[in-house]
């Protein structure tokens, strides 16, 4: 009885949002997936109460990592790393700044001069390390000849020493935390003159690591490779574990995934030659005389046939003869 | 030494010995020894990765010596999640099905009708749509079609289709989880007002309410037409007619004696004349008569200043009441 409106044009539900100006287009794609990943952004961040060594630690570490780092001023009440519903407010942050790794440091009665350095993974948290800061000594504190002080976003060499960093979980966890965190970009080219900096992490005991950052003087030796010496410079302090909380084994292999175009597959039968250059081998397979499929047709039949047609009881002709005639008289 | 085999990792500038060990328990010795232990000995896993990285062959740049790091050996996990394959769109398909392979564009076009190169798009372009003066009429045409209006419609349908068809792809881009990360998808909210608004899905409740209306229009209220397979019967949400009983006694409760009863002393009511509340009356009449008074006298002040005249006493005319009519019937 009743007819619905067919006729009119219904307009979609679904609109297509994109940014109105490039800027905006760049900034978004920034943060986009990327099958190879750009330097990871750290921020640091502290909680309720902090000690003025605490601060110093902060501060430093923002120096140390001046042009990929966000560092909050404000205290931060409610955020509880290792808690159920603490780390909310990490979470979001993380999402604004695009951080994906973090510094959270706190000052209780309990933990004095709390550090914990976490991760995440899309946002989420991954994995978290909470150790406590002794006998800090700053930048300034040092005394060093200016010139070899090192340059902002120079790629540092990591010595990792004491076998708690392959016996002790939590140490292993700490070392793989802070080699992220110290790290900076992944270069595939490297320009030897811009080395100048080194962080040496000492395992001592079952749980604490004397972590101290120095700068790297390059002296002249007689062969390629030179003298190398080390000059104290920065932060220096003594980092002990007090809790840690490893990722979960499925989140760990979902973040552990390389992509499958960037696996490099080794390549068969290509081999170099100083005088021919490339070269592979063309491998003949054994040529099977006997059991080779000829083509068929078969020539028993012909025979068979003339003798039948000679004869004059061919049923194949009389058909086609058949066929013909109607042909003809059809378009006759 | 065997024990000073260090795990060189490279690409991150590493060096990691998993075999020292203090010569002194660390509490013995104070901070700066422990210390200078620490930054001597990293020297030396320094120095062998600086050994093996200048072995790297290396060319020669305005700045320094450039070498080709290896790819880190120690897995560190990935930021953000691992960016999904787009799937193809419907063109990208059928494409490849039919082997369509795809040409680069020149920006200039030779246009043969002026002889010169023209650009492909943008001002002044070859094929403009808008640019013709004189379309020539077909065979095919019909006599009332404007043909130029006919263009610009069907260039219309084009872009709209096209516009469609870049929705779909999206969508199944986003189905993938595999969209573009400059574009959002969003849904559009109905307009409040104006005239388009999108047609509003009827409900079957609301179809049933609307066959029901259309039928009582009809000479029997809809009560004989013939319903259609799976129709509900006409619901009647009002009262029915109550009949009184044909055969009844009169008495106290005979219902046709009140039925009559209240209905002649409605009629009696409305002629009556003890409904009359004089006093209502009068009351009523003397209001009115005063707010005439009072507007006549308003009209005349209009013209003198309000402030040099004399404010009168609104009670002043009180005691000259004209004659009521209390007591008095009509």
């Amino acid at each position: 009885m009743l007819k619905s409106n067919t006729n009119k044009q219904s307009k979609p539900m679904l609109s297509i949002k994109t940014p109105k100006s490039l800027r905006a287009k760049r900034a978004l794609e920034k943060r986009a997936p990327k099958l190879v990943e750009l330097e990871k952004k750290t921020l640091i961040l502290h909680g309720t109460k902090t000690s003025n060594t605490l601060n110093a630690v902060l501060t430093e570490i923002y120096h140390l990592k001046k042009d990929n780092s966000v560092k909050y001023s404000r205290r931060n009440d409610n955020i509880r790393p290792f808690e159920a519903g603490g780390e909310t407010s990490l979470e979001f942050y993380s999402l604004k700044t695009d951080c994906s790794l973090f510094v959270f440091g706190s000052h209780s009665k309990k933990r004095p001069d709390n550090l914990v350095i976490g991760r995440t993974y899309d946002h989420h948290i991954y994995d978290l390390v909470e150790v406590g800061v002794e006998n800090f000594k700053s930048l300034s504190s040092c005394s060093y000849d200016k010139k070899i002080a090192p340059l902002i976003g120079s790629k540092p060499f990591f010595a990792f020493i004491g076998e708690g960093f392959e016996n002790v979980e939590e140490l292993k966890h700490l070392k793989e935390v802070l080699l992220d965190l110290f790290r900076g970009q992944v270069v595939s080219n490297l320009n030897l003159a811009g080395l100048d900096r080194v962080y040496v992490c000492t395992a001592v005991g079952s749980n604490k690591v004397v972590f101290t950052h120095c700068a790297l003087r390059l002296k002249k030796s007689g062969t390629v490779v030179p003298k190398v010496e080390l000059v104290e410079v920065g932060p220096t302090m003594d980092l002990v574990v007090r809790r840690h909380r490893l990722p979960d084994e499925s989140l760990k292999k979902e973040a552990m995934k390389v992509a499958p175009e960037l696996i490099q597959r080794k390549v068969k039968n290509v081999s170099k030659d100083a005088i021919a250059g490339k070269i592979g081998k063309i491998y003949v397979p054994d040529q099977q005389v006997r059991s080779t499929p000829l083509p068929f047709t078969p020539k028993g039949v012909k025979r068979e046939r003339r003798e039948a047609k000679a004869k004059g009881d061919d049923k194949h002709s009389e058909k086609k003869q058949k066929k013909q005639k109607q042909d003809d008289e059809a378009s006759a | 030494m065997a024990e000073e085999e260090y795990q060189i990792d490279l690409g991150n500038l590493t060096a990691f010995d998993p075999h020292h060990q203090f010569s002194s328990l660390p509490d013995n010795i104070n901070r700066e020894d422990l210390v200078k232990e620490c930054i001597a000995h990293g020297t030396k896993l320094i120095q062998a990765v600086a050994d093996a990285l200048f072995n790297l062959p290396s060319t020669e740049d305005a700045s320094g010596p450039v070498i080709s790091l290896p790819p880190p050996a120690t897995k560190l996990p990935r930021e953000k999640p691992l960016p999904k394959p787009k799937p193809p769109t419907k063109w990208e398909i059928f494409a490849k099905k039919k082997g369509i392979q795809n040409r680069k564009k020149d920006k200039l076009v030779y246009d043969e009708q002026t002889g010169e190169w023209k650009r492909r798009h943008g001002y002044d372009r070859v094929n403009d749509d808008n640019g013709l003066p004189i379309i020539e009429a077909k065979m095919t045409d019909e006599p009332g079609v404007d043909p130029f209006a006919k263009r610009r419609s069907e260039k219309k349908q084009r872009v709209e289709k096209q516009e469609k068809n870049r929705l779909q792809n999206l969508k199944e881009a986003a189905k993938v989880g595999a969209l573009p990360s400059h574009v959002q998808l969003a849904a559009t909210s109905l307009p409040i007002t104006g005239t388009q608004t999108a047609p509003r899905k009827v409900g079957k409740d609301e179809l049933q309410n609307v066959a029901g209306m259309a039928a009582t229009s009809t000479a029997s209220g809809g009560k004989f037409d013939k319903k259609m397979a799976g129709e509900k019967p006409s619901k009647h949400d009002k009262k029915y007619r109550k009949f009184l009983p044909v055969v009844e006694g009169s008495g106290m409760g005979s219902l046709e004696k009140q039925q009559s009863d209240k209905i002649v002393n409605k009629l009696m009511a409305k002629n009556s004349h003890e409904i009359l509340n004089v006093g209502k009356a009068v009351d009523m009449y003397n209001a009115k008569s005063d707010k005439k008074r009072r507007n006549q006298q308003g009209k005349s002040s209009s013209s003198t200043s309000s402030k040099l005249k004399v404010k009168k006493s609104p009670y002043k005319n009180a005691s000259k009441k004209k004659p009521s009519n209390k007591g008095k019937s009509k």
